[in-house]
Order: C-alpha cells, then sequence, then structure tokens
C-alpha cells in the first residue's frame, strides 16, 4: 500500500506545487465565463424556472472538475513519458492497479478542489440552493474519476504533446462544452436533443445540477446508471492498457 | 547458490531490428560484472528486460530466482537500476525525490539511509536543491542514490560515468566497491574501458545482440599478453 499512497501523494504534490496554474487558473477562467454569460443572458432567460446565472453555476463547477481530472492524469503521464521520468514509477513494484487508482484518484482530488474554489468564487453572483447533496457528491466524483482514467488513456496513447492537445481540442473540449453546461438540452432543436443523449458529459452535468435544484432534464438515476457504466468501460480499457505495457514498456 | 541474475535464451525484436539474439547469461551474487560492447550491441535492451522496461519476445530472465515477469514484484524489489539517460522529476527537490523513490518500494521511514547516500555522493549540500537546478554530474548522482535507496542487492548501473568528472567518478566508484565488498552484486555497463578493467571480476562483450566473450577479466586479458581491455575489445568486436 505504501507504494500506492506515495504515487497518490507525489501526483498530489505535483498539481499543488504549481497550484497557481492548476487550480487558480482555472477557477478564473469560470469566473469569466459567468461573468460574460451571466451579464448576457441573466436578466433574459430563465431554465427549469431557476435564474441563468444559478442555472450555470453548478454546470461551470462541473465542467471545471471534468477538464481538470482530465489534464492532471494526462498532462503528468505524457510529461513523465516524454522526459523519460516514467522509467521512477515503472521500475517499483507497483501493481498496475495501484498505479492505475492512484492516478484516477489524484485526478479527482485536483477536480474537486477546483471545483470547490468554482464554486466559493461564483456563489456570490447568484443564489444557489442546494438540495440533495449526496447526488453532487457522487457525480463529482464519479465524473472526476471517468475524466481522471480517460486522462491516463490520452497520456499512455500520445508520445507528443500535440497529440495530446487534439485529444483535448477535438474531443474533451466538444464533450464538455456540448454536455448542457451552458444552456438545457431542451432549448436545442429536436435533432441536437438526441445527438446530446450519446454524451455521457450531459449526464454528468444534468445529475450533478439536479443536487443543486432538484430538477433536470433526465432523472438522476438514468444519469448516474449512464456515468457509472461509461466509468466502467473506461477504466477497464485503462486497466488493460496499462497490464499490457502499451507505449510504456516496450 | 541461486544466482543474481539469470538470463536464460532472451531475444527481443524491435521491428525487423534483433536487439537480443538469444542471450544466456548467469551472473552470481557478489559478482562485479561488466557488460560491455558497442552501441546498439543490445546491453540496454538486455538490462530494461532485466528491469521490465522491456519485455523480451522469448526466454526468462530472474533475480535472485525471481522471474522479472511472473515475480515481478520480488525480482524488483531486489533491482537498482540507474538509467543511463539523465531523466529526472522537474517537480521536486533531492531529498523529495529519494523519500518517493523510497515509498515506491515500499519504504516509509528511510531518512538515516537516504541520508548516508547523500553524504557517500556528495550530495548532502544539496538536499533541499530542486532537481532543475543542479548540474548534469548532480543530477547523475542522484539518479544512482534513486538506484539505492531500497538497498537492493543486485544493482544495475547503466553508463553510470557518462558526463561525470573525475573527482565524482572516484567518489562513486569508492561507494560501489564498498556496496560490492558489503555482498551487493554490480552489475555495470561502460564505455570507459579502463573503469571496467580496474573494477569487473568478470566481463561479457556484447555485438549485435549476441554474447561474443564471456570471462574473467584475467582470462581475457591473459588471452592478449601485453595487452589492454580495449586491445581485447576492439579484437573481439573485429570478429
Amino acid at each position: 500500500m505504501t507504494g500506492f499512497w506515495t504515487l497518490f501523494y507525489k501526483e498530489f504534490l505535483r498539481f499543488w506545487k504549481v497550484a497557481f496554474q492548476t487550480v487558480a487558473a482555472p477557477v478564473l477562467t469560470a469566473l469569466l465565463y459567468l461573468l460574460i454569460f451571466g451579464h448576457v443572458l441573466d436578466e433574459h432567460v430563465r431554465v427549469h424556472g431557476v435564474q441563468y446565472t444559478s442555472f450555470l453555476i453548478p454546470g461551470l463547477v462541473m465542467m471545471q472538475v471534468l477538464q481538470n481530472a482530465f489534464a492532471n492524469s494526462s498532462s503528468s503521464l505524457i510529461q513523465a513519458k516524454i522526459t523519460g521520468s516514467i522509467v521512477f514509477v515503472l521500475l517499483p513494484p507497483i501493481p498496475y492497479s495501484a498505479f492505475f487508482v492512484a492516478y484516477v484518484l489524484a485526478a479527482v482530488l485536483r477536480g474537486v478542489m477546483v471545483g470547490v474554489g468554482v464554486l466559493l468564487a461564483t456563489v456570490w453572483f447568484a443564489e444557489i440552493t442546494v438540495v440533495a447533496p449526496l447526488w453532487i457528491l457522487v457525480f463529482s466524483l464519479i465524473g472526476g474519476a471517468m475524466f481522471g482514467a480517460l486522462g491516463m488513456i490520452a497520456g499512455i496513447w500520445a508520445e507528443k504533446f500535440d497529440q495530446l492537445a487534439a485529444f483535448q481540442n477535438f474531443l474533451i473540449m466538444p464533450l464538455t462544452m456540448l454536455s448542457g453546461v451552458f444552456y438545457s438540452i431542451y432549448t436545442l432543436p429536436a435533432f441536437w436533443q438526441g445527438v446530446s443523449h450519446y454524451n455521457p458529459v450531459f449526464y454528468m452535468i444534468d445529475g450533478f445540477r439536479y443536487g443543486f435544484f432538484g430538477v433536470s432534464d433526465v432523472p438522476p438515476q438514468t444519469s448516474l446508471l449512464v456515468v457509472a457504466a461509461c466509468f466502467a468501460a473506461v477504466s477497464l480499457v485503462t486497466l488493460h492498457l496499462l497490464k499490457s505495457g502499451w507505449k510504456l514498456r516496450a | 547458490m541461486t544466482p543474481a541474475v539469470s538470463i536464460v535464451d532472451v531475444v527481443k525484436h524491435f521491428g525487423s531490428l534483433k536487439a537480443l539474439d538469444g542471450v544466456s547469461l548467469n551472473i552470481e551474487q557478489g559478482e562485479f560484472f561488466g557488460l560491455l560492447g558497442q552501441n546498439g550491441a543490445g546491453k540496454t535492451t538486455l538490462i530494461s528486460s532485466l528491469a521490465g522496461l522491456v519485455r523480451p519476445d522469448a526466454g526468462r530472465l530472474s533475480v535472485l530466482g525471481y522471474d522479472v515477469i511472473a515475480d515481478f514484484r520480488e525480482a524488483r524489489r531486489r533491482l537498482g537500476v540507474v538509467p543511463q539517460e539523465l531523466v529526472f522529476d522537474p517537480f521536486f527537490n533531492v531529498r523529495e525525490t529519494l523519500r518517493i523513490q523510497s515509498g515506491y518500494f515500499g519504504i516509509r521511514k528511510n531518512d538515516d539511509w537516504i541520508d548516508e547516500i547523500l553524504e557517500n555522493l556528495d550530495l548532502t549540500s544539496k538536499a533541499n536543491v530542486n532537481m532543475r537546478r543542479l548540474s548534469g554530474g548532480m543530477k547523475r548522482r542522484v539518479l544512482v542514490a534513486q538506484a539505492l535507496v531500497h538497498k537492493p542487492p543486485v544493482i544495475v548501473l547503466d553508463e553510470p560515468t557518462a558526463g561525470v568528472d573525475v573527482e565524482l567518478r572516484q567518489g562513486l566508484w569508492q561507494f560501489v566497491r564498498r556496496l560490492n565488498a558489503e555482498g551487493h552484486t554490480i552489475i555495470l555497463t561502460t564505455h570507459y574501458l579502463e573503469e571496467a578493467e580496474n573494477l569487473c571480476g568478470r566481463i561479457a562483450l556484447m555485438k549485435q545482440g549476441r554474447i561474443l566473450a564471456l570471462d574473467t577479466t584475467a582470462n581475457l586479458m591473459a588471452a592478449h599478453p601485453g595487452g589492454t581491455l580495449e586491445d581485447v575489445f576492439v579484437r573481439t568486436m573485429q570478429q
């Protein structure tokens, strides 16, 4: 267990030592989104009977949880691979399952820390209620874990920083931005509503938001099933890659 | 007695390149063993296979009787590797790096041994300096320290003195000799043949993934009377 905890602690220190870049910067980005969209739309739009700024805040929180969980594990792995320092974690007797859990937990931790930071920074701008805190906790943890695992896949697969950037810009960003962070999918045309239901991030945001307002586009139980199934699938792929040593051990 | 390292018919391809071509070799406990060869001979691939960084296509490798794949945890606990590349994690200082590396091997409180390593490698004054701020030679010393944090009975040094000044080289060899005298098995690859001649009791000469010669340093030298290990090396490589 010491190997696992050390790896987890190392991954925590890795982002905490540059917290200004890894925690404070995403909080500022979310705050800017809120100020801009909130200012433009707050007086014109209500979603599920909730003021737009209030509706937006949980979406921004969850978006940052997911994006930062992904960024943590992916950047750590690609950096270690490119600099060669990955050997320090490949030489010791750390089982691949411990390797997986340590990276994912550290990713969740960073995601949640950023999420809490976003909430603390934005809560002053709108009335926020918390109807079901357990749903908030469950969706942020499972969502963060899934994106942490996805970040591991990207970090293992990518051989250069631009490949990782492509993964992030062409998959992660569209998945998160088009998931209902900024809108309810019921404001979309029928076709795009249908498309949105194939986006697992939609269920994460929707379920997370339910915890705040007690209303959502789909029942939170359904969202939980979808998100848990996606997390299980991504975890199995990641564990398989780690076990096989693909792109880590020649 | 169980050999420190056992390598049996190991084959490894990288695409069409046969990096290891049926290498077999036993290294006994307590030996100071030299693995020599030109660039691309397969030395690092062999060491990486032993460390689990490379997966051979065929053959078996074990460390003190533990198979490096089937019993990888036991094998890796007994092996310390100083990699050839000058790699480091830029987020940490020297002491943090060594504490973290100890933790990876399951050792929680290791400061006494870490202090001893730092002192022997003349790193005590750099203990709290970030890895980025160290010179190449200092980084090399930390790599050696990282390989030793878990007191492995088998230590592999892959070109540990490349780019290192004379003073450190002497200090390093003094420390490694002491470890060897205490019973640690040392496996050394180096391009400095005079170092191998002075330090190694037995030497394997590799070329194109195969072992061309394997004998005690004295016997290899005796086959070329009056010559140095460099003469032996050059003639063997010309075969």
